[in-house]
């Protein structure tokens, strides 16, 4: 049961992933991503960490991808749509990614580590709380620092995208 | 139950994927949303693996990661309004303006 979810998510998150790269218009990229986005959430939550999978509901669908939209819509993007790669042999690249692809794909099939099937540690109750209280008393520290992070790109933004001054 | 090394085998098809669209695709906006398919391959690494050692700093990495994501989309969105006001062009290959 388990199984059959994980590989209709793993699926259409690959496939979705492709279209992604291959599209030819920005707009149907944008969208493979949210289908994209979406499965992977589901995939949060067949690992029981429902509050990551609706989080990243809210901040990759609902906020990057309307981010975006947004930004499609202001910039004039048919001219782009002509040609979809990098013009010039693009072997080298693809060799490379070969090369990725085989060597983390050898390292964790050929290792012992990654093989585990049942769960190392038993389970806990009282999820959400206990992730809580560990991120607010032992990762206080950074977590402010991602707050402030955050602040910074806001006023980034609004600076960078504003217009420049007579 | 389903294998831990399903999710990582996931995540590296998922991380492929991604690096191929930033090395590859010509424009701007599909290599930053193939950026951020990188960073969500690395977040089901971080909780495949929390979730098999009831650990939950994989959990709250992850959190970690979603945040930075946030603020580094919009700041990179912010930079490409402004060069797509100066430059008229969402072409990587054709910005070199730092090229001297």
């Amino acid at each position: 049961m388990d199984q059959g979810f994980f590989l209709l998510f793993a699926a259409a998150s690959v496939v979705t992933a492709l279209t992604l790269v291959l599209a030819r218009n920005p707009v149907h990229s944008a969208l493979a991503l949210m289908a994209c986005f979406l499965q992977v959430s589901a995939i949060f939550v067949l690992l029981e960490a429902p509050l990551l999978a609706v989080i990243q509901i809210f901040v990759y669908v609902g906020a990057i991808m309307v981010l975006f939209l947004f930004v499609i819509m202001m910039i004039d993007v048919r001219e782009a749509v002509l040609q979809r790669f990098l013009p010039g042999s693009n072997l080298p690249v693809l060799v490379l990614l070969v090369l990725l692809a085989v060597e983390m794909l050898v390292l964790v099939l050929r290792s012992d580590r990654f093989s585990v099937a049942e769960l190392v540690a038993t389970r806990t109750g009282g999820e959400v709380r206990h992730l809580s209280t560990t991120l607010f008393a032992d990762y206080l520290l950074p977590f402010e620092v991602a707050s402030v992070i955050l602040l910074a790109a806001l006023v980034g933004a609004i600076v960078l995208a504003r217009k420049e001054p007579e | 139950m389903v294998p831990l090394w399903w999710y990582i085998v996931l995540g590296v098809v998922l991380f492929v994927i991604g690096a191929a669209g930033v090395l590859l695709r010509r424009n701007i906006l599909v290599v930053l949303m193939s950026l951020e398919l990188l960073l969500n391959s690395v977040n089901i690494n971080f909780i495949a693996f929390g979730h098999y050692y009831d650990d939950f700093r994989g959990q709250i990495f992850a959190i970690f990661v979603i945040a930075i994501t946030a603020a580094e989309v919009a700041v990179a969105l912010g930079i490409l309004v402004a060069l797509a006001r100066n430059k008229s062009t969402l072409k990587v290959d054709e910005v070199t303006m730092m090229k001297g």
